[in-house]
């Protein structure tokens, strides 16, 4: 039987990792076994993350964060839970790997998922000209004509990245402001290439097997335009990924795991979670990383407490 | 045993003609998803190589191969039989989803 099982491996997983693993607890990190480092594998400068000056390449962050884990005997599994039962004392964690784990307490640091638009045949366009990463796929789009949906960071940082490829990025919002940080806007605003369209959503995507645009509608007077597009980026947030735990934990009313006040306590006992997957407001690296900080002291303390 | 890197002018011979079911793995170097993908691949093939060849394609040096196969999002791993591309796979997945999505070709 493990003393900690950590479920997920961004910001928040693996500072669970280095904490519990600093405790003598010999943690037990599964970390996915394709999307391991989290949403931080899909960006690329990361500039707000405290202690590096000059920024770093978000990998390259978490490449530092597993290797910390690591260094003081955190266990990295990169296999995908598939199943747990976290009723009862002893936890069970079932892998898509065929393996087995009990442990007295688990710490839950999923994430979010990418959000869809929830139009028909988005799936079926999905790279065939939707793309989910601007990192992975903005190199097919040379000189090319694209759109981000969108109005956070993420969208902003897509659009500005991807005016390394494309000759044209169009950047369509719901409203008629961003919700993204000032300097991430002024940069996209300040790109030659970038038009934004706003108060507008995608009414219809466009295309036979391969995406060649959108209907827009906007959203003040109801008007539709067809927008000839070969790329488009879908970045309108993200959900707490819950779905393993949806059943046994208790959530709030928006689907996030339910804590209690500013712990990583989980309606069960031994239960912990951390990092996106709690958090409807903050979601940034920095504070991921405090919070899974906050659920490794709280597991620490409830191991000692159970001896 | 490390995939097969194919090339535009391998195409034909290594995947195109091809008796069994060939996997082309389209990949780039600066793409994450794809370096986790890549040692999944590796174990398929070790398992499964008898039925199904798996090589790669690195799209920045051969831009070509990934414009004719309408590659725009990678990694993308397409299952090609006498010639044709037969399944499309886009994105990584954990191991048991690519094995299932496979089965027709390794079972």
């Amino acid at each position: 039987m493990r003393e900690v099982i950590i479920i997920g491996s961004g910001p928040a997983g693996y500072t669970a990792g280095i904490y519990t693993a600093r405790a003598g607890l010999n943690p037990l990190l599964i970390a996915s076994s394709v999307e391991a480092g989290g949403e931080l594998m899909k960006t690329t400068e990361v500039e707000n993350y405290p202690g590096f000056p000059n920024g770093l390449q978000g990998p390259e962050l978490m490449d530092s964060f597993r290797q910390q884990a690591e260094r003081f005997g955190t266990e990295v599994l990169l296999d995908d839970v598939i199943e747990v039962d976290l009723t009862g004392t002893t936890k069970i964690v079932k892998t898509g790997g065929g393996k087995t784990f009990e442990a007295k307490t688990v710490i839950l640091a999923t994430g979010a998922a990418y959000r869809e638009l929830g139009l028909p045949r988005e799936k079926e366009l999905s790279g065939y000209g939707i793309s989910w990463c601007a990192t992975c796929d903005g190199f097919f789009f040379r000189e090319k004509t694209i759109a981000v949906v969108g109005g956070g960071d993420s969208a902003m940082e897509e659009a500005t990245f991807l005016t390394r490829f494309a000759s044209k990025v169009y950047l369509i919002h719901r409203r008629d402001s961003f919700k993204a940080s000032k300097i991430m806007q002024e940069r996209a605003l300040a790109n030659p290439k970038i038009e934004v369209i706003w108060n507008t959503e995608i009414a219809e995507l466009l295309g036979e097997g391969k995406l060649t645009g959108v209907t827009t509608r906007n959203l003040v007077d109801g008007t539709e335009k067809q927008l000839d597009l070969d790329g488009l980026f879908i970045a309108i947030g993200n959900d707490p990924r819950v779905w393993l735990v949806e059943n046994q934990v208790e959530l709030t009313s928006d689907k996030f795991i339910k804590v209690d006040g500013r712990s990583s306590k989980t309606s069960l006992p031994g239960v912990f979670a951390a990092g996106d997957v709690i958090d409807p407001t903050y979601r940034q690296a920095i504070t991921a990383a405090g919070s899974g900080c906050v659920a490794a002291l709280d597991a620490e303390h409830y191991l000692t407490n159970l001896k | 045993m490390a995939a097969k890197h194919v090339t535009t002018d391998s195409f034909q011979a290594d995947v195109l003609s091809s008796d069994k079911p060939v996997l082309v793995d389209f990949w780039a170097e600066w793409c994450g998803p794809c370096r986790m993908v890549s040692p999944i691949l590796d174990e398929i093939a070790a398992e499964h190589g008898d039925k199904l060849t798996i090589v790669k394609v690195n799209v920045d040096e051969e831009p070509a191969l990934a414009q004719k196969y309408g590659i725009t999002s990678i990694p993308a791993m397409h299952v090609f039989q006498g010639g044709e591309v037969v399944k499309a796979i886009i994105g990584a997945k954990p191991k048991p989803a690519l094995l299932s999505d496979l089965d027709a070709f390794i079972n």
